[in-house]
């Protein structure tokens, strides 16, 4: 809960800190929005919504009333009674998970749904009513609202060189020999960036082309739809404090889409929970972070796994996020809320004001539980020193063209039972290492000893030694798609990988399995293409200890994952550990979720090994700066970690 | 740097064409010789098949020669920039093939451009509002002049505009650019048909991907004009549409034989016909190494394209 005091202190310059516990911001002050100055902005945002001080309406606002999102093809409603606003000048985070239907609330918002969909519902950006006006709305795109998305490798159009397509943005009459540079500045590239290619540029500096092209027209409205989950922790980091420091320069109003809670307590004024296509909770950021008044609000915090310090168990809420339809005319969360009631299946709650400056769409929200404390952190169980089952020296690997090595000289151990994460961004050899040791590429020198076997080159073992090696250690990867044939029925898959390891195959042996990874017996008669993405990592897991393997490699198995269901996933894994006293090695470039799981870790810097030694020991008082640099690109939900 | 790759990229595609050309004649060779009836009895005709003037036909081409001794000099000669005689007319093949190339050219150039012209801002609408009355009529289209023969289009063509209308001449080649032109137009359009189909189908698949990328949203969301927008969506479809423009040259060309005897046009197309319903090997050969030649050429010019068109294409295939 620590918040930095040390950060610009725009936000702060009047108000008290925005520190943990009860002193939070001037929550429910009746200020509005329109009158600001400079140095108190930060904290009188906040406030701008109580009562009905309604300053959406004033220029440079958005304000979205009962909007809803239909496809009349199929009938299905994919979200409905979404009403929000962001006074000017103002930070609201969309937060929800996958699915939530966020990005369609804003595409609705900006009138840019996907074909095939149709939204009703009333829509005012910069005090007009633009919903049944599209005249308006093609006019103010980009002078007042403009969008930054995602996916910073496709939102640029590739054939054309960016310094043109910022200057496409600009408005008629604006000199882009003059405002290119000037953007570009703004946003931190050197001028000659404007000559290249995207292609040429790395994702944060794509992201950041892709910001100045969305400011080029000025809008007085940002909307930035998950605008760094593409990139590193620490590119995430440095591009979003960007995006927040011109926003404030800029004084626009910036509605910023996440499905990381931290993430939005520290970036913006106020927070917006969904789920399911319904808006669960607003609130300020501070105020929300303090105490949740949604029980879903508090699972999804709880779900997040915090990097400073390891949980007995990660909290997960058992089941998946129902689709819209699914939960119509009752309360959404009911299903996997423990403190659900007769009455929350009976009505659709609608969120209320609980108190000024808050709202929740809970029946209950008014006598929730006190907020419970923190859980504290555990200290790591001490395991005795085994024999180790994975020796890995001086592995090097270059790969052709390449500028530098993948791996430049990587040595590890891991001890039987033990879990050794190794972290690192994108780039820095992880996932070479991970393959190298499963035998999927061919290391270039140095030696894999797995179980005291030399496996450096699987190439060159025998068949036996091969089957042997599969039996010592198995992989999980990132997406479990891709490794599940979409031919075959789960409980084949399964079956043939219990058959492989000499165990007996039958269906009373698959339902066993998939008991084990906390799937139904019912599943094995299914494809993997019916099964949400925690399911099918299940399904990736259970094949990979069905023959209990000395060794479990993991890449990043839950990086594609909601919060909820890495925090299921997590638990799985660790429960399987201790049941088959599996080793793991465990890849990702997430601290907090390595911090849940490993006894050791290994930090990778392009290629090289910068760190080593016990979770505790590295993560509590890193000694190399780049482990420094990846701690601080965690969002721990201060208000200071944009610094 | 750059005129290196460039050097690397135009020696490895002559490479591939020359064992292409290589294979080829071979090949053609090869058939000519096993394809039924022989070519002294062609040349004989009416004559009486006397052993003298056997011996000299068969002196005067080679005839007696093994087969791979017939190859080879028919070779040397094409080395030496000799494409040999005809054996139908006793000129030079080079000569033909000069006098009738233009023809070919014309009709193929027409033709494409026709296709270009109307498959291209076909697909477009029919990708700009696709799903809609104006889209299902341009892919109907689309399918008809895909499945249509060109030869039977060509014949329909012909009844139609020119014996029933009378607004075409119904062969002939005609005088002077204007009326050059004029009596091009039914065998071009006849070219055309399936070409258009081929070019809808391509450009409005390859617009309505593009549609739907992320940086057309982006491009709207931040306020770009329509055509601003259009214009980068057409721009990235150009790659497919110039692969669909390059099968559609080769096909041409081809097709020209068919659309050439039809419209009785002294192209390159009816004289491979005449050269081959008359073994005529040193005609035949001299034609199909050109046809691959033009094709190769055509090919290259795709690629070279292709790099014009999108700067992440190497030449030679690499893409970064
Ligand atoms: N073009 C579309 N046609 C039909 N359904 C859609 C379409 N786009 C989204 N949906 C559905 O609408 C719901 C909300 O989708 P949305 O993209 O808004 O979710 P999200 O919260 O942005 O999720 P994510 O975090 O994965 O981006 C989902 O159930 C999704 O399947
Ligand atoms: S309304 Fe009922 S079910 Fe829904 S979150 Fe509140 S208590 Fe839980
Ligand atoms: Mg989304």
């Amino acid at each position: 809960m620590a918040s930095r005091a040390d950060g610009p202190g725009a936000g702060n310059a009047g108000g008290p800190g925005t520190g943990g516990g009860g002193a939070g911001r001037p929550e429910a002050a009746g200020l509005s929005g329109g009158i600001r100055d400079a140095g108190l902005s930060g904290d009188v945002r906040g406030a701008g919504l109580s009562g009905d001080v309604r300053n959406a309406g004033l220029s440079g606002g958005v304000r979205v009333e009962g909007l809803a999102v239909r496809q009349p093809a199929t009938g299905r409603t994919l979200l409905s009674g979404v009403s929000f606003e962001v006074a000017p000048g103002e930070s609201v985070a969309i937060v929800g998970e996958s699915g939530s239907g966020k990005s369609l609330t804003v595409r609705a918002m900006l009138g840019l749904l996907p074909r095939g969909l149709e939204a009703t519902g009333r829509v005012d950006v910069d005090g007009v009513r633009v919903d049944d006006d599209p005249r308006t709305r093609a006019r103010q795109r980009g002078g007042v609202v403009s969008l930054l998305m995602q996916d910073p490798f496709t939102l640029l159009n590739p054939l054309r060189r960016v310094g043109r397509q910022i200057a496409d943005g600009l408005p008629k009459g604006a000199d882009p020999k003059v405002e290119v540079p000037r953007l570009l500045a703004e946003v931190g590239l050197p001028e000659d960036v404007a000559g290249r290619h995207p292609f040429q540029l790395s994702g944060g500096m794509r992201q950041r082309v892709g910001l100045a092209a969305a400011l080029a027209g000025g809008p007085r409205v940002l909307v930035a739809d998950e605008p760094t989950t593409a990139l590193d922790a620490t590119t995430q980091r440095e591009v979003l404090a960007l995006v927040r420091r011109i926003q404030r320069e800029r004084d626009m109003a910036f509605v910023l889409i996440t499905h990381d809670l931290r993430l939005a307590f520290s970036t913006c004024d106020r927070v917006v929970v969904m789920y399911a296509g319904r808006i669960m909770e607003t609130g300020g950021a501070a105020a929300v972070r303090n105490e949740q008044l949604h029980p879903y609000t508090r699972a999804l915090l709880a779900a997040e796994p915090p990097a400073d310090r390891r949980l007995a168990v990660i909290p997960a809420v058992p089941g998946s996020v129902p689709a819209h339809d699914a939960v119509a005319d009752r309360c959404a969360f009911a299903e996997r809320c423990s403190l659900a009631v007769a009455e929350c299946l009976a009505v659709g709650p609608v969120p209320k004001a609980v108190r000024p400056g808050r709202e929740s769409a809970c029946l209950r929200a008014t006598e929730l539980p006190a907020q419970p404390a923190p859980a504290p952190g555990v200290t790591l169980p001490f395991r005795g020193l085994a024999d180790a089952v994975l020796d890995v020296r001086d592995l090097r690997r270059t790969f052709a063209g390449a500028g530098r090595p993948a791996l430049a000289g990587v040595s590890l151990s891991i001890a039987s039972g033990e879990v050794v994460g190794v972290v690192g961004e994108s780039g820095s050899g992880k996932t070479t290492l991970a393959r190298c040791v499963a035998g999927l590429e061919r290391p270039d020198a140095g030696t894999i000893l797995l179980d005291g076997v030399d496996c450096s080159d699987y190439g060159r073992l025998s068949r036996t030694a091969v089957r042997q090696a599969r039996r010592t250690a198995q992989m999980i990867f990132q997406d479990p798609y891709s490794t599940l044939n979409p031919a075959r029925t789960i409980g084949a898959a399964l079956a043939e990988a219990l058959r492989a390891d000499g165990r007996p195959a039958a269906s009373g042996d698959v339902a066993r399995l998939l008991e084990s990874v906390g799937l139904g017996r019912d599943m094995a008669g299914m494809r993997p293409a019916g099964l949400s993405g925690g399911e099918r990592q299940r399904v990736a897991i259970a094949r990979a200890v069905a023959g209990e393997p000395r060794l479990l490699i993991c890449d990043e198995p839950v990086s594609a994952l909601d919060v909820s269901v890495q925090a299921q996933i997590l638990g799985l894994l660790a429960e399987l550990r201790e049941r088959l006293s599996m080793a793991m090695l465990f890849i990702t470039h997430d601290l907090a979720v390595v911090r849940q799981i490993a006894d050791r870790l290994y930090v990778l810097e392009a290629g090289r090994c910068v760190e080593t030694g016990s979770a505790d020991q590295v993560l509590d008082a890193p000694a190399h700066p780049y482990t420094r640099a990846l701690l601080a690109s965690v969002p721990d939900g201060s208000a200071g970690w944009l610094g | 740097m750059a005129w290196r790759s460039w050097g690397a990229f135009l020696l490895r595609r002559f490479a591939g064409t020359a064992v292409v050309v290589v294979l080829l004649s071979i090949g053609v060779f090869g058939l000519l010789y096993l394809a039924p009836g022989s070519v002294q009895q062609t040349l004989l005709g009416t004559r009486p098949a006397t052993p003298e003037t056997i011996a000299a036909i068969q002196a005067r081409y080679h005839l007696d020669d093994p087969l791979p001794v017939q190859y080879l000099s028919w070779l040397g000669g094409v080395l030496r920039g000799d494409l040999g005689v005809s054996i139908r007319t006793g000129s030079p093949v080079a000569d033909m093939i000069g006098d009738r190339l233009p023809l070919t050219l014309a009709l193929t150039g027409y033709g494409t451009l026709l296709s270009l012209l109307a498959g291209i801002p076909l697909g477009v609408a029919g990708a700009l509002r696709r799903g809609r009355a104006t889209d299902r009529l341009v892919v109907t289209a689309g399918v008809v002049g895909l499945s249509a023969p060109p030869f039977a289009v060509g014949l329909l063509l012909l009844v139609v505009f020119a014996a029933w209308l009378g607004w075409f001449p119904v062969y002939g080649t005609g005088e002077g650019l204007a009326d050059q032109i004029w009596h091009l137009t039914l065998p071009a359009a006849a070219l055309a048909v399936g070409a258009v189909g081929m070019l809808v189908r391509f450009s409005r698949a390859a617009l309505i991907r593009e549609l739907d990328q992320d940086y057309v949203v982006f491009a709207r969301a931040r306020g770009l004009s329509s055509a601003a927008v259009l214009g980068y969506a057409l721009r990235n479809s150009l790659v497919p549409i110039l692969t669909a423009a390059g099968l559609i040259v080769t096909g041409m060309l081809a097709g020209t034989v068919l659309v050439e005897v039809t419209f009785a046009l002294p192209g390159l197309g009816s004289l491979l016909v005449d050269s081959v319903t008359f073994k005529d090997v040193p005609a035949v050969q001299a034609l199909a190494l050109l046809l691959t030649l033009l094709i190769a050429v055509v090919n290259l010019l795709v690629d070279v394209g292709y790099s014009v068109v999108d700067p992440r294409v190497r030449l030679g295939g690499r893409t970064s």
